[in-house]
């Protein structure tokens, strides 16, 4: 029980903390940070209910005011701007990563935190995210998809990254990957 | 650790943050519900005096929030100038900058704590279904607190990397950081059990 509330705690301060760590460019210059990953992760490390948790955690300490967001962003505003939808999909999205990590226990632990990551981190994220566009910014599926993709790449490589975080870390503390223990 | 509330003390820093919340959740309907571009401008003036009321330090802070929104007002306002129909545009940039704008208000005119006073409140219907409460609470100090623990140990990483390499750390110091942030959760949820557990 104290091990799943730190565990939780502790991982969505490891998300506020990836959004500090400086950007990296992509080749085309779409700047990249490291907080989509970290919600990757919960779901890959954590399991589907202990990751969304986490994630869900985030989200609420950054709607309660704390600069937690990457560019030190946070409070109310953020839930009334166009990527609303990003922040509300980080707890659904790290939940799917989870959940499918927790059933597709046959395969590798690279390749399962990889796919879920793609699946759970970019498919269900990007899927409230541009849903949060067309509600905001009152434009269509289709505009909102142009609006977004940009960013796709970036998080592809993030999922890869996620993948190969998360098979070290089933090494290095087997006993606390917990979507496989 | 930092927070997006104004230093600069205002009236509605005394007012329920409930209250504030509230109005906040009535104004964001409201702004959705009209679609005329006079009464989206004069919600936008409106918004703006909000902030000019308590000083020139809380405008400058609060508007400065503002400034992520400016690639979505130049991309919106193009495309729409570009498909001839810039009053729709315009009406939707209102809106948006009105809405955040407002939003941003609360965040700077309430305290952690008031927030959480409304978090604890709206978490009470979940007692009954056995929720304990009060480890959100413990769990939420304990993610203000480990967040710029964690961002200094990050900082270190990246530090150790940088002495023995001349490339920049970026992704590869992940893997080692998230160690460090599974190990201490190890280690702080042994030392809330050795205290009696939660």
């Amino acid at each position: 029980m104290e091990r799943n509330l730190t565990m939780i705690a502790l991982f969505a301060a490891l998300i506020a903390a990836l959004g500090l760590i400086p950007k990296f460019t992509l080749g085309f210059g779409v700047p990249i940070t490291a907080q989509s990953l970290g919600v990757m992760l919960c779901g890959t490390v954590l399991g589907a209910w202990r990751g969304g948790l986490a994630a869900l955690l985030f989200v609420a300490l950054v709607a309660l005011g704390l600069p937690l967001l990457a560019g030190g962003r946070g409070g109310l505003g953020v839930f009334a701007s166009p990527t609303v939808g990003f922040l509300v999909g980080f707890p659904i999205g790290a939940f799917v990563t989870g959940f499918i990590m927790d059933q597709w226990r046959s395969a590798p632990v690279g390749l399962a935190a990889g796919v879920s990551a793609v699946l759970g981190g970019i498919l269900v994220v990007y899927a409230f995210g541009i849903f949060g566009m067309m509600m905001t910014l009152n434009k269509t599926l289709l505009e909102a998809t142009l609006l977004v993709q940009a960013f796709i790449p970036g998080d592809l490589i993030k999922a890869v990254l996620a993948g190969f975080i998360t098979s070290g870390l089933a090494k290095a503390r087997p006993a606390s990957v917990l979507s496989r223990s | 650790m930092i927070s997006l509330t104004s230093p600069v003390e205002t009236r509605a820093h005394g007012w329920p943050a409930g209250a504030k919340l509230g109005a906040l959740c009535l104004a964001t309907l409201l702004l959705f519900r009209v679609e005329e571009p006079i009464w989206q401008a004069a919600f936008c003036a409106g918004m703006l005096l909000l902030y000019a009321l308590p000083g020139r330090a809380f405008m400058r802070v609060g508007l400065g929030r503002l400034r992520m929104l400016w690639p979505f007002v130049a991309l919106i306002l193009l495309w729409h100038i570009l498909t001839r129909d810039a009053v729709a545009g315009l009406v939707i940039v209102l809106r948006m900058i009105t809405a955040v704008g407002l939003a941003n208000l609360v965040t700077m005119t309430t305290k952690l704590s008031d927030m959480m006073a409304v978090v604890r409140w709206l978490a009470t219907p979940l007692r009954r279904f056995g929720v304990r409460t009060r480890s959100l609470e413990l769990a939420v100090a304990l993610v203000v607190r480990f967040t710029p623990v964690l961002t200094a140990k990050g900082q270190m990483l990246s530090l150790a990397w940088r002495a023995r390499s001349r490339k920049r750390a970026g992704w590869r110091i992940v893997m080692p950081f998230t160690v460090l942030a599974i190990d201490d959760a190890e280690h702080v949820a042994e030392a809330l059990r050795a205290r009696g557990g939660l």
